[in-house]
């Protein structure tokens, strides 16, 4: 299992793209579509909240309009850094505003098989195999449930999601896929068993609770209850716009922040109102739409704005955010792929987004690909080296080495080359070898991702989860599907 | 002076101006112009120069749906003269679409129901999550020959394939078309649970629509 954790910190590029003035009008357009607008909450206890804090309720379309500064002395309450935990507390994620960690994207339907190459429909069998590569690789820092769990049962996939990460991988889970007061229960009894009690579970949140917004200025009512049981039990909770220019949101950039904003901020506002400092985060995948067919794009400039954009609004709130980068809209790991995750990730980076979400996942975050997850991971190492900037010092100005080989000569043999090489990024997909080598076997990127992906599926096998442990997991999913079938 | 008044209305709904449209067509009728030359005459070369520029690139999506919108409104207004006279306009097809229960995701659903409006079907919506009853009673109600299920959920796939069991169970699966679509949909999956088509998005809806009800 490995130990290390390869996050971004004490970023040397910072990216300037959205000033105070306009955080500010973006910020008093959201509190007024929220206050005058109002934003979808189908859920009672979500509107019964809203309304005892002063909320206007309209009941028939379940519509609150919240008074701004309802929302502002709510979000006020949310702690602004705290971590997330391991299993392995070694692999715990400080959420200190300095840090970006990469995890896999979610949730997918199809997968590329990595031995047959043919495209097939998700198992949990899939999940287990991705947590087991994602624990492997150091660059992923969390897992996302992957794939979609679709030969389990409906009414608890989301719980054999995760039983499947935790039976193979020691890092922080956040999942996406629990939309039902039971499943969370049950979750929450999970993640509790693993932590030692509810009460060890609170310092040491193992699980976070992603949720969707629904776009246009919309939530959706499970999502709403499963939040709030989660918030109460200190797990960190966010809430995800997926806001699509065109579409879900008005056409213009700062018109679809602004939609996206109003859906979060409600919603985080929300659970605070509920369970003062509580943790929350923001959390987003806004995109554009494509003007043809009308789907979500992934990828693109408009995507990629957004990821640097995002947290700069998050950094505003005082509270982490978990951004979708990545996640191109190509169908294969190819061209467009690398273009769009080597863009979006940077961006994302450049404003130092808390938890980026999107490696291995093609087609919009439809089709998972281990070959995609190993390129994604490069581009991942290739930022990190990039974000290190150019320190400059005595050592580095390196005169000394410099009056040594002097004029015409040649620095590969100086020992101040021995010193330092190592800082000088090292490809394992990048192709540098000589032409002739490469005509000789016309191999490349994809082809030495997917044998790095099998070498892992065949070799590593990370020490299993406790065996009692393991069936008390077991015991919780099967009386969650013992009560739902009555 | 009519055929001017035609042509304005056809003008209108290419330039995307459904007030225009709406209005062009009140006027229409005030003259005393018929019906049915309103909609063949203005209405429908409107929509074909519309879906012949999206289809050669230079319009958009958005172009399609507010024409569609216009379209949708001057028929409105229409709609009661024809009847009066007896005459109906010649649809395409009945549909009843719908999100399938435990869903309410609505937009990919309604632009469906709006392109295949547009394209000359008599489109029953009935909305966000619909239970497998609301489809059987709509399609008894109205002798549709095609029904559409939209999930966006891979929790709430698994509906449509129970709908799909539950038409089969009313006797009525031999006499409609299904076809089913949402983004975590695929073509495997509408074979597997025995759709009659798989539509990835709008445009390819009513391909597919127009393709089923005449096969």
């Amino acid at each position: 299992m490995t130990k290390i954790i390869k996050s971004i910190s004490d970023p040397k590029i910072r990216l300037d793209i959205l000033s105070d003035e306009d955080i500010q009008q973006i910020h008093a357009a959201t509190l007024e579509v929220i206050e005058t607008i109002g934003v979808r909450f189908p859920s009672l206890k979500a509107l019964e909240i809203f309304s005892a804090h002063g909320a206007h309720i309209d009941p028939a379309k379940k519509i609150a309009r919240i008074p701004a500064h309802v929302i502002e002395s709510a979000l006020a309450k949310a702690p602004p850094t705290y971590d997330l935990a391991a299993l392995d507390p070694d692999l715990d994620l400080p959420l200190d505003g300095n840090h970006s960690y990469l995890a896999t994207d979610g949730c997918g339907v199809e997968i590329i098989d990595p031995f047959s190459g043919e495209l097939r429909r998700s198992t949990k069998q899939d999940v287990a195999d991705i947590a087991r590569v994602a624990d492997y690789l150091e660059e992923i820092s969390f897992h996302w449930v992957a794939l979609s769990a679709q030969d389990c049962p409906a009414e608890s996939r989301s719980l054999h999601e995760l039983e499947a990460i935790w039976n193979v991988s020691r890092k922080h889970v956040q999942t996406e896929t629990i939309v039902t007061e039971p499943e969370m229960r049950a979750a929450i009894e999970m993640a509790a068993a693993l932590a030692g009690g509810r009460a060890e579970l609170r310092k040491r949140p193992l699980l976070s609770i992603t949720q969707c917004t629904t776009s246009p200025l919309g939530q959706d009512g499970g999502s709403l209850d499963a939040g709030l049981l989660a918030a109460e039990a200190g797990l960190p909770v966010g809430f995800m716009t997926m806001s699509s220019a065109a579409s879900t949101g008005p056409a213009t950039l700062a018109g679809t922040l602004v939609v996206g904003n109003a859906e979060v901020l409600a919603a985080l506002a929300l659970m605070e109102l509920a369970y003062p400092g509580c943790p929350v985060y923001y959390a987003a995948a806004q995109t554009a739409t494509d003007l043809r067919t009308g789907a979500y794009t992934g990828g693109g400039p408009a995507d990629f704005l957004f990821g640097a954009a995002t947290n700069v609004l998050a950094n505003y709130y005082n509270v982490p955010l978990s951004m979708g980068a990545f996640a191109t809209g190509a169908k294969e790991p190819d061209w467009q792929a690398a273009v769009d995750n080597s863009l979006s990730a940077f961006m994302a980076v450049s404003t130092l987004s808390d938890m980026l979400l999107g490696a291995g996942l093609l087609h919009g975050s439809r089709i998972f690909s281990f070959e995609q997850l190993l390129m994604d991971c490069e581009i991942w190492s290739l930022l990190q080296a990039m974000f290190k900037g150019i320190p400059v010092n005595q050592d580095t100005l390196a005169l000394e080495a410099i009056r040594q080989v002097g004029p015409g000569g040649n620095f590969l043999g100086s020992r101040h080359t021995l010193k330092n090489m190592h800082a000088l990024w090292q490809p394992t997909l990048m192709d540098r070898r000589p032409y002739s080598t490469w005509e000789g076997k016309r191999d490349g990127a994809r082809q030495w991702a997917g044998e790095k992906a099998g070498q892992v599926l065949h070799e590593y096998h990370p020490e299993p989860l406790d065996q009692k442990l393991g069936d008390e997991l077991k015991r919780i999913i099967a009386s969650l599907e013992g009560e739902i079938r009555g | 002076m009519s055929n001017d008044l035609l042509s304005q209305i056809t003008a209108s709904l290419v330039d995307g101006d459904p007030e225009l449209t709406v209005s062009l067509t009140r006027q229409a009728m005030q003259a005393g112009m018929e019906p049915l030359i309103i909609i063949e005459g203005g209405l429908v070369p409107g929509m074909d120069i519309v879906g012949d520029k999206f289809s050669k690139g230079e319009y958009f999506l958005p172009h399609l749906i507010i024409s569609a919108g216009g379209m949708q409104q001057a028929m409105e207004l229409l709609e009661p003269e024809l009847r009066a006279r007896s005459q109906q306009m010649k649809i395409s097809g009945k549909v009843v679409i719908g999100t399938v229960q435990g869903d309410i995701h609505e937009i990919g659903k309604s632009l469906v129901g709006t392109m295949l409006s547009a394209a000359g079907f008599q489109v029953y919506d009935l909305g966000v999550d619909v239970p497998a009853e609301a489809f059987i009673a709509k399609i008894k109600e109205t002798g549709a020959e095609l029904v559409g299920l939209s999930a966006l959920l891979t929790t709430t796939m698994v509906v449509q394939k129970e709908i799909i069991e539950a038409l089969t169970s009313a006797g009525l699966r031999d006499h409609i078309k299904v076809i089913v679509g949402g983004a975590p949909v695929t073509r495997s999956w509408a074979a597997e649970i025995g759709a009659d088509g798989y539509a990835e998005d709008a445009i390819e809806a009513v391909q597919l629509a127009s393709r089923l009800v005449t096969a």
